[in-house]
């Protein structure tokens, strides 16, 4: 195709990579700073990563965190995958209505729809860790929907009325042909919004009740106080956890294509 | 027929959540942007926008939304460019090369470009070592265009990277053998062709970048006020959540404004989907 030097194109791709990983250069390091100053390099240490576990602010956050990340981005992936079934199943005119209602969370503006959220969840309940979860599968559904209709689109209707055909349950029909096809999408999907409700800050922002806090929020609110160095030690552990989980999934998915080959 | 019909139903819980947590929101703050706060019908919190100080964070919005976007367009095409070439089979570990930043808490990770672009921070040290001038942009305009490009810059490989897997090599291929220079292939065929992934990336970054308002709080220092600043204050400091949700349906109508600018270039029928 186009030729572009290999060299030029390996140095560009370098720096490239290194302005997107060069924060995350630098927590890393942080996390290892024995001095509470951003701007010190006081010497080498450790011991954030040993009092993370007994700082009480850091792990209410993180387990806040866990929580809403969690329980939004499973429920977000069954409405999004039933959802996703669904429309492939419509009229095309109605496919085009459920569609573009689905990309508005994606268009809009997150401090619009976090602000929105917020007065509707005012107006019915109180706002508390449930609003956040409600809000953050409002804005990650769109994800598994996207990832898993065009896994329904590429695959043939054909299969599963044959199954249908030759006496299979929609059920069975659904778990032997369908799922196996749509299954690499909803992982996606469901990884997606995993990302995205873990990285969220504008909508948690808005739509959480006083005392509720993310790691996002509690860093927003105590950033005039300074960062609490433990937080560095907690997102390189976050981030290495995040790391181990692409090498394996793709040393996985490697030794399937060679098996395959041989 | 009847089994697809009945099959369709299964998105009833999706078009009922679709309802009540997309449409109806948008809604209440419409009802908040059109009343005052006794209740009573008034447009005084959407014409507020003409207000010097509202206009003028409008408008630096907006340039500073453009320039992130060209930014991120120049930057990402290369990427996306070349990632493709390499001709990686494993498409999900392209995807996830760029996400697993998001994996670092994103306040975090903004604050240590306050690290690497402060007076004395790390890149002023690199370039006084090295001899070259050193740069003052932190608590600049031009440190929240840096934040957003660095923020956003992902949303615009991504789908780039998506329309140039989808050509055919065999056009490409085809253009060669008959004597087409690669310059001209490109500017004939693959930049043409991409052209559904470039108008999903600007979007993408476009809007996200008109209203951000916390990487203009980390990098601007309080001197970069965005329309998502003044915004945000109205919400969370002067508690005037009618004039708050005004100025938000100002800033919807740009988003949707630039978007419809955005479907009048792009003739594709894929249903809009962005991902």
């Amino acid at each position: 195709m186009i030729k572009i030097k290999k060299g030029t194109s390996f140095l560009y791709l370098g720096l490239i990579f290194l302005f997107l990983y060069a924060p995350i250069l630098v927590l890393i390091v942080l996390s290892f700073n024995n001095s509470m100053s951003r701007t010190v390099w006081g010497g080498f240490t450790i011991q954030w990563y040993l009092n993370l576990p007994s700082n009480d602010t850091i792990m209410d956050a993180l387990w806040t965190t866990l929580r809403i990340t969690l329980s939004s981005s499973i429920l977000a992936t069954l409405l999004g995958t039933t959802a996703a079934i669904g429309i492939h199943r419509m009229k095309k005119r109605h496919v085009a209505i459920m569609l573009g209602a689905t990309n508005i969370p994606l268009l809009n503006a997150d401090i619009v729809t976090g602000i929105s959220l917020m007065l509707l969840f005012t107006r019915f309940t109180s706002l508390g860790e449930l609003s956040v979860v409600l809000a953050h599968i409002a804005f990650s559904v769109p994800y598994v929907i996207f990832n898993v209709l065009p896994k329904l689109q590429s695959m043939s209707d054909a299969c599963y009325e044959a199954a249908m055909d030759l006496g299979a349950t929609p059920a069975y029909a659904f778990y032997k042909v369908i799922w196996p096809e749509i299954f690499p999408g909803v992982l996606s999907g469901f990884l997606m919004a995993l990302t995205m409700s873990l990285d969220d800050f504008t909508i948690t922002y808005f739509t959480k009740g006083a005392g509720v806090n993310t790691l996002s929020t509690m860093l927003y609110t105590e950033l005039r106080k300074g960062i609490q160095p433990e937080l560095y030690a907690l997102s390189t552990l976050l981030f290495l956890l995040a790391f181990i989980m692409l090498i394996a999934t793709n040393f996985k998915g490697l030794n399937k294509k060679e098996a395959a080959r041989v | 027929m009847i089994n697809r019909i009945r099959t369709s139903f299964i998105a009833t819980p999706y078009a009922i959540w679709v309802l009540i947590c997309t449409i109806l929101p948008l809604f209440y703050i419409l009802g908040y942007a059109i009343t005052t706060a006794e209740g009573d019908f008034t447009i005084q919190n959407l014409i507020a926008i003409a207000d010097p100080v509202h206009l003028k964070s409008l408008w630096l919005s907006i340039q500073v939304a453009l320039i992130t976007t060209v930014v991120c367009l120049i930057l990402a095409y290369p990427v996306a460019l070349i990632l493709h070439n390499l001709k990686i089979t494993n498409k999900g570990f392209i995807v996830f090369l760029f996400i697993l930043p998001m994996w670092m808490n994103f306040m975090l990770r903004i604050l240590a470009w306050q690290n690497i672009l402060s007076n004395n921070g790390i890149l002023n040290n690199i370039l006084s070592a090295i001899g070259l001038p050193t740069i003052h942009i932190l608590y600049t305009k031009s440190a929240v265009i840096l934040g957003m490009v660095y923020d956003f810059l992902p949303y615009m490989i991504l789908p780039i990277y998506n329309s140039l897997s989808k050509i055919n090599d065999d056009i490409i291929e085809a253009a060669a053998d008959l004597g087409s220079s690669w310059i001209n292939t490109f500017f004939k065929i693959t930049l043409p062709l991409s052209r559904d992934g470039i108008l999903s990336g600007v979007i993408m970054v476009f809007v996200p970048a008109l209203s951000s308002f916390v990487v203009s709080n980390l990098l601007g220092g309080g001197k970069v006020l965005l329309i998502g600043n003044v915004i945000e204050q109205e919400f969370t400091l002067a508690r005037n959540w009618n004039l708050g949700s005004g100025l938000s349906i100002i800033l919807m109508l740009f988003v949707l404004a630039s978007m419809s600018i955005m479907n009048k270039l792009d003739d594709s029928e894929n249903g809009g989907m962005l991902i």
